[in-house]
């Protein structure tokens, strides 16, 4: 028998009023948010606690359309403000989505001191290589000769590997995958809500109309046909050896261990004062 | 006005006339960062160093508070510099503004007007660059993409002119002006190239005690920007203060210049009337709503109505004596603000007309309208609507309502 529903079971998630989305036919952001709401499903979060925060770019939408309480802010600040956030209720799920030019680039000092004091929230980046809002200029994550608007000869800056920068900046859950790894992912996002410390996800996002069609790759299949072909599944290998070329996309967990969050210390140290000054 | 040159009519919008003559004006470097709606400038300038058509050092950097502090720095070691950049990126750029003007550093920079966050909004309106108003830099809002390409040359001039060394703004108003396709007159590359010349520098006595050229420059030792504490910081303010007088008079020559070789004048310089000496009404505005004001002007003229506009072209440094004289001997002024000077009872450009007007004997009776905010339109019926506003203001002679607003919900 076939049972008659009245609403897509996963409709509670997302904000419907804010459809159609603005993303391009193939992009990858769909399947980062799909991802994202299987792994809140499968948990049964709670909703009224979780807090969804993005920057500017196009995944930065999604704080937009998911129906929870979300902020988004002004360009690379989404985790000074998420840890307003944390600090001011530590209760609550922080999730940052955003890109790798807000993450990475503008917003990059954040990242790194925000891994570096594993305060807990929980960071997810969708890169794609470009600045695609914008109109494709290259930038933090952009691979070496890669063509962009700003590199018509080819890129001659050297991209940053995120899953090794986070790793050394302190951050305790470390992860890649790309839009293919579908499963993987939503498992992995389930992990990285589970942590306490500072967790974060690279997804390698394919983005056919504005990256890909200038590196030949110019439909979404092609652009995942490259990761399916790069793709080599390496858990708890050396983030430092993870750099994404042409020929090689190393993912899997990278890191996975405990150390005293940043909101935890602070908890403690207050105790410790109040103590001493007899409160 | 007759060109002294043969000009090439081109179809450019307000962001590629700005790449268009930054082309021309011989820029030794741009950084900049893409941020809507000025992302076509610095794309089409980078087309034109990959094509080789231009001798400029292109730097991508990582936010816009770098491309300026990059801007800062070439300026100072002697180069020719521009960046553009709008809203939240001018907003990111508000430490440096202040550290470049401080410095003396003639950079210029073309910002394609947008409103700031929050809510985000990507539209037109002024209220990035009223809020930089008071950081040292010199403002020249155009009306057209003719005036944006024209201004950008000029500003060169303008900003790097010894007696002034102030860094430039150059503001288009955001998809009015940096997306709309116009026909643009533009100067053949030598007449421009000849025009900005070279860079001049001031001497200055070095800490050898040595007379050497005002940057930085290895042969010549010398520390830019150090620290002045109370015994010197109150006097470099007060020089900034003076080039900016002296602003005033080197933009109206810069403009008369110009005007001698591509024909086109812009009132002079920093005023723009319109139908104003014999006005009994008239609005003031910034930027690209002049040219809907005017065509309702023509309008009312035929119907009698004595209205006139005058149209503020440099705001900074603000034209105090030009605005009295121009207005004084009108009956009503309704002064248009594109951003919000909250709780300031009425936006930037009303409150520094009425400062003009407080000196005059005369007082025409002064009114505030608030438009556009986000880039919501303003049609020629609602600029008709605030000279009929204006009619009934002289008629009552007096202002019930100082501040109103264009075309909102309320």
């Amino acid at each position: 028998m076939t049972e008659v529903v009245e609403q897509h079971p996963f409709a509670k998630y997302l904000r419907e009023a804010m459809m159609p989305h603005i993303w391009c036919t193939g992009c990858g952001n769909g399947i980062i948010l799909n991802a994202f709401v299987h792994a809140l499903d499968e948990l049964q979060i709670d909703l009224d606690k979780l807090v969804v925060v993005s920057g500017i770019g196009c995944i930065g939408r999604t704080a937009g359309y998911t129906n929870v309480d979300s902020f988004h802010t002004t360009h690379g600040r989404p985790i000074a403000f998420a840890t307003g956030v944390k600090l001011a209720n530590p209760e609550l799920e922080v999730v940052v989505i955003s890109g790798d030019g807000d993450l990475f680039a503008i917003g990059g000092n954040h990242f790194i001191h925000a891994a570096r004091r594993n305060i807990g929230i929980k960071v997810i980046c969708a890169n794609n290589f470009n600045y695609g809002m914008t109109g494709g200029q290259f930038g933090p994550t952009t691979p070496l000769k890669a063509s962009t608007p700003t590199t018509p000869y080819g890129n001659i800056e050297h991209p940053f590997n995120l899953v090794h920068l986070a790793a050394a900046s302190g951050a305790t859950y470390v992860a890649r995958w790309t839009t293919l790894h579908v499963r993987m992912l939503t498992a992995s996002i389930k992990k990285l809500l589970q942590r306490k410390g500072f967790s974060f996800i690279e997804v390698v996002s394919q983005c056919p109309e504005i990256f890909g069609r200038r590196n030949k790759m110019r439909t979404a299949l092609e652009m995942m046909e490259w990761f399916k072909k790069a793709a080599v599944i390496a858990n708890f290998s050396d983030p430092a050896k993870a750099e994404i070329t042409p020929e090689k996309i190393v993912v899997g967990e990278f890191l996975d261990l405990e150390k005293p969050t940043f909101e935890e210390l602070l908890r403690e140290k207050m105790n410790e004062i109040s103590k001493e000054n007899g409160e | 006005m007759k060109s002294a040159v043969e000009q090439k009519i081109l179809a450019l919008n307000g962001d590629e006339a700005v790449a268009y003559a930054v082309k021309q004006s011989d820029v030794d470097v741009v950084a900049a960062y893409p941020i809507t709606p000025q992302t076509i400038i610095v794309e089409r300038f980078s087309e034109y160093v990959a094509n080789g058509e231009v001798e400029t050092a292109f730097v991508c950097t990582e936010s816009e508070h770098s491309a300026l502090t990059a801007c800062l720095a070439a300026s100072l070691a002697g180069a020719r510099t521009f960046t553009a950049s709008a809203s939240a990126g001018l907003a990111l750029m508000h430490e440096i503004l202040f550290v470049t003007s401080g410095c003396r550093a003639p950079v210029v920079m073309a910002i394609a007007n947008r409103a700031l966050s929050a809510p985000i909004n990507i539209h037109g309106d002024q209220s990035d660059t009223m809020a930089q108003r008071d950081s040292g830099w010199i403002q020249i809002y155009a009306e057209n993409a003719q005036e944006v390409y024209d201004s950008i040359i000029q500003a060169f001039r303008i900003a790097e002119h010894p007696d002034v060394l102030l860094p430039t703004i150059v503001g288009l108003d955001g998809f009015t002006l940096s997306h709309s396709v116009e026909n643009v007159n533009a100067l053949p590359d030598e007449e421009v190239k000849k025009f900005v010349g070279t860079r001049r520098f001031p001497n200055a006595l070095t800490h050898e005690g040595k007379t050497a050229p005002l940057k930085l420059d290895p042969d010549y030792p010398m520390t830019l920007g150090p620290l002045a504490f109370p015994n010197y910081y109150f006097e470099f303010k007060r020089q900034q203060e003076e080039a900016m007088k002296n602003a005033l008079s080197v933009i109206k020559q810069v403009h008369d210049e110009y005007a001698r070789i591509s024909g086109r004048r812009y009132g002079d310089g920093l005023l723009e009337p319109y139908k104003l000496e014999d006005a009994e009404i008239a609005i003031v505005c910034v930027g690209s709503t002049a040219g809907t004001v005017k065509t309702v002007i023509d309008d009312l003229r035929t119907e009698g109505v004595k209205a006139g506009l005058l149209r503020i072209r440099t705001f900074r440094p603000l034209p105090v004596q030009g605005i009295r004289e121009a207005l004084e001997h009108v009956k009503a002024v309704a002064v248009m603000d594109r951003s919000m000077s909250f709780g300031g009872q009425g936006g930037a450009v009303f409150h520094e007309v009425r400062h003009a007007l407080y000196d005059s004997s005369k007082h025409p009776l002064t009114v505030n309208y608030i438009y556009g905010l986000g880039g919501r339109d303003t049609s020629p019926s609602q600029i008709r609507e605030i000279y009929t506003d204006l009619q009934e203001i002289v008629k009552k002679n007096r202002v019930e309502e100082p501040v109103k607003y264009v075309g909102l919900r309320e």
